[in-house]
């Protein structure tokens, strides 16, 4: 682990009783969806990592209970160190508590995960659909969801998907 | 499906003053389809007389699904589609996804193919940076530096072409090294290129920074401070021309950027004009690394020899029982890598370009996930614009340089 | 067309209707900006000194629909955008053509998924498909010439 970071590391992992994993020399601290926005304040008061560079989700999707992983990357400009935090949610209706009040730059990308992957975040000042149109049924980024696949039109099968393929036509 | 949602001002009740509800101030639309918005970007701007008082922008019309469509392919065949995530800096979405397969799976690329990796990654935002002279420039009203700019765009995407095969999307970087050695014509051609350069950024120079009415259209306007721009995470020429000198070529260097030498243009003012010239001086800086990289151009392999994931070369296939079985199995299934997540990032013409990566073990990668520049550059576009007129608000958002490719992925 | 030369009288052209209506209508034609992604990155080098579009009268890119008369459809057409593009053609007023530049916009490309329309031929009408991902400034020319051959075959009977 680098030096610069075992600071935060320690004082968070003995605050908040955080699992720490390291990979290719990321560190990694999982905590509960309700203790993560506490965590970010103290990390970003008194260990100075100013920039909130990745919040994004996986899904996980035969295992119900976490179904998603929140994955949060935060960044120090002046020290140059990366931090991740991960939080695990269930499947029945994932909620978690909003980050916009520490870093504004969240509203954006919790609009984008509330799209793609229907995570709802409480305290948050706008979420709608960011990404799909408005009326959009369904969240297209779960792994339950279908790619949405067209068939590939070769001579043997042209005229069958022609029939149903729609075709644009001109107004009378 | 097909009919167009309509928001209705009820919808937006939320975001715009109360001003507009009693009517007192307009809410109009520029739309999708827009000449001055790079893209198909809609703006729903709130206006007092011809004062902007608040701007929402929408975006969503170029959903492409690609990080999806990525989880059902090979690493190697999802590589494709990420040229087509920032069509301005297409070799830089290659070199972060590379990066990243390299992190996960330990392979090391060869000196020779990291040197050829930052002259072309620096071609390619020199190419990024004329084209946005050449636009941003022409939403001014100041025509003849789109043209000039073009023509030195040719000569950057001619080298290209001569690498790879392809103008843009030229999946030439891949994990482990390079596609292909450089042809022999490619020193010389670079060779030129450089010695051209200065000469015509002086040319640029002369028809804009100077003149009395791209000074009165950019003094002044636009401008963001070092603190709101770390909060909404702006990185990039912004970010710079408000005065801290953060590049990641230089924090967190990848592909060999520490031996060479070069500056970080900063300016303080942080407005359009802050913004201009800080571009400018990074072309010049763009070509001063490219001319190091050429002189010590290191001779040997480009792509390192690990044989469970890197395909061996034709010849050897028909002499080895071996090779003939690695690239069976990797074009039909595919390299596994470790189980694990990864984050890399580079430095793109916008600011801070990432690629979040996780591996389940098998073929196809489990999750990727794309950090763009323009999203954070757009949602930071309010701070920058209340207050100005809508004839600056056009020139507010050329100067940020957002790709719509990069928003939406 | 033939020059009326016995008469000495060379002002006089004689031709017929078809012909000439067809030859102005595809010396100036004006296209509408609408390129979307990748492809307009080309089409904009099309129009540059390189390439020159405006050989063919066509450097002119109208933003307005009401006053043009090309439509290149330059890029993949996601699902929000299908009902504003499809809307503008209509906007458009006769006579009106439409390219489809690109592999994105003839069928889909390489994105075959939930998010883009395998193909602007879905909603609108198209004329010349012009493939490439993305097609080089020549292959769009390429396009725009057989356009001309196509509008120049076209008959009285056909016409709007």
């Amino acid at each position: 682990m680098n030096d610069l970071l075992s600071p935060a590391v320690n004082t968070l992992q003995s605050m908040f009783n955080a699992q720490v994993a390291e990979f290719r020399d990321e560190v990694t601290l999982t905590f509960t969806p309700d203790q993560v926005v506490p965590a970010a304040k103290i990390l970003r008061d008194q260990f100075g990592f100013d920039v909130l560079a990745v919040e994004t989700a996986v899904d996980y999707c035969p295992q119900t209970t976490p179904r998603f992983h929140m994955v949060y990357i935060f960044y120090s400009s002046t020290l140059h160190i990366y931090l991740n935090f991960r939080a695990g949610l269930p499947a029945e209706n994932p909620t978690i508590s909003t980050l916009e009040t520490v870093y504004p730059n969240a509203n954006w990308r919790e609009r984008e995960l509330w799209d793609l992957m229907g995570i709802k975040f409480e305290g948050h000042s706008d979420l709608r659909r960011i990404l799909m149109p408005p009326n959009w049924e369904g969240h297209p980024l779960r792994k339950d969801y279908p790619l949405g696949y067209e068939e590939v039109q070769y001579t043997f099968n042209f005229e069958d998907i022609d029939l149903r393929k729609p075709k644009g036509v001109r107004l009378p | 499906m097909r009919e167009i949602q309509e928001f209705t001002l009820d919808d937006l009740r939320h975001l715009v003053s109360p001003r507009a509800i009693s009517g007192e101030t307009m809410v109009l639309n520029m739309g999708p389809q827009h000449p001055s918005t790079h893209g198909v970007l809609r703006l729903i701007v709130e206006l007092d007389g011809e004062i902007v008082v608040n701007v929402i922008p929408d975006i969503g019309y170029l959903h492409t699904g690609i990080e999806k469509n990525m989880e059902s392919k090979t690493y190697q065949k999802a590589e494709v589609m990420t040229d087509r995530i920032d069509y301005m800096y297409t070799i830089g979405n290659n070199l972060v996804y590379t990066l990243a397969v390299e992190k996960l799976t330990g392979l090391i690329s060869p000196p020779r193919a990291d040197a050829i990796r930052v002259i072309l990654v620096e071609l390619s935002r020199l190419q990024s940076h004329l084209l946005w002279i050449g636009t941003s420039a022409l939403d001014l009203a100041a025509m003849s530096v789109f043209l000039y700019a073009m023509r030195e765009r040719e000569l950057v995407l001619d080298i290209f072409e001569m690498c790879s095969g392809q103008r843009m999307m030229t999946t030439y970087i891949r994990p482990g090294g390079l596609w292909r050695d450089v042809p022999a014509e490619f020193e010389d051609a670079v060779k030129t290129l450089v010695a051209i350069m200065p000469k015509r950024i002086d040319e640029y120079e002369s028809l804009l920074t100077k003149n009395p009415l791209f000074l009165d259209r950019t003094r002044g306007i636009g401008k963001i401070d070092t603190k709101t721009c770390l909060a909404w995470d702006v990185t990039g020429p912004t970010l710079r021309a408000t005065g801290m000198p953060f590049d990641y070529r230089k924090a967190n260097p990848y592909c060999g950027f520490e031996q060479y030498d070069f500056d970080i243009p900063t300016q303080t003012t942080g407005d359009i004009y802050g913004r201009y010239l800080v571009r400018v001086e990074e072309m010049r800086q763009s070509v001063r690394i490219i001319e190091q990289a050429l002189n010590k151009l290191p001779y040997g392999p480009v792509r390192d020899n690990n044989r469970k994931y890197i395909p061996p070369p034709r010849s050897e296939i028909g002499v080895s029982m071996e090779s003939l079985i690695h690239h069976f199995k990797l074009w039909t299934e595919g390299f596994n890598p470790p189980v694990g997540s990864v984050y890399t990032a580079v430095e793109s013409p916008r600011g801070e370009m990432g690629v979040f990566l996780e591996s389940d073990g098998g073929p196809k990668p489990y999750r990727v996930h794309y950090r763009t520049p323009s999203i954070m550059l757009l949602q930071a576009l309010p701070q920058m614009a209340i207050g100005h007129f809508v004839a600056d608000l056009v020139g507010i958002i050329g100067s940020i340089d957002i790709v719509l490719g990069d928003t939406d992925r | 067309m033939g020059v009326d030369q016995k008469t000495g009288n060379v002002g006089i052209v004689t031709t017929n209707l078809e012909k000439m209506v067809n030859w102005s209508r595809t010396n100036s034609m004006w296209p509408m900006l609408f390129g979307l992604a990748c492809c307009a990155i080309e089409m904009m080098g099309a129009e540059a000194p390189s390439y020159d579009l405006s050989r063919f009268g066509m450097e002119l890119m109208r933003a307005s629909p009401r006053q043009s008369d090309l439509m290149i459809v330059a890029g993949r057409v996601s699902q929000k955008m299908a009902p504003v593009l499809r809307n503008l053609y209509d906007m458009m007023p006769e006579p009106k053509w439409v390219i489809a530049m690109g592999d994105c916009a003839a069928c889909g490309g390489v994105f075959n998924n939930y998010a883009v329309l395998q193909g602007v031929d879905e909603i609108v009408p198209v004329d010349v498909y012009v493939s490439g991902c993305p097609p080089r400034p020549e292959g769009l020319i390429n396009g725009i010439v057989l356009l001309h051959k196509k509008v120049s075959d076209e008959k009285f009977a056909k016409w709007k």
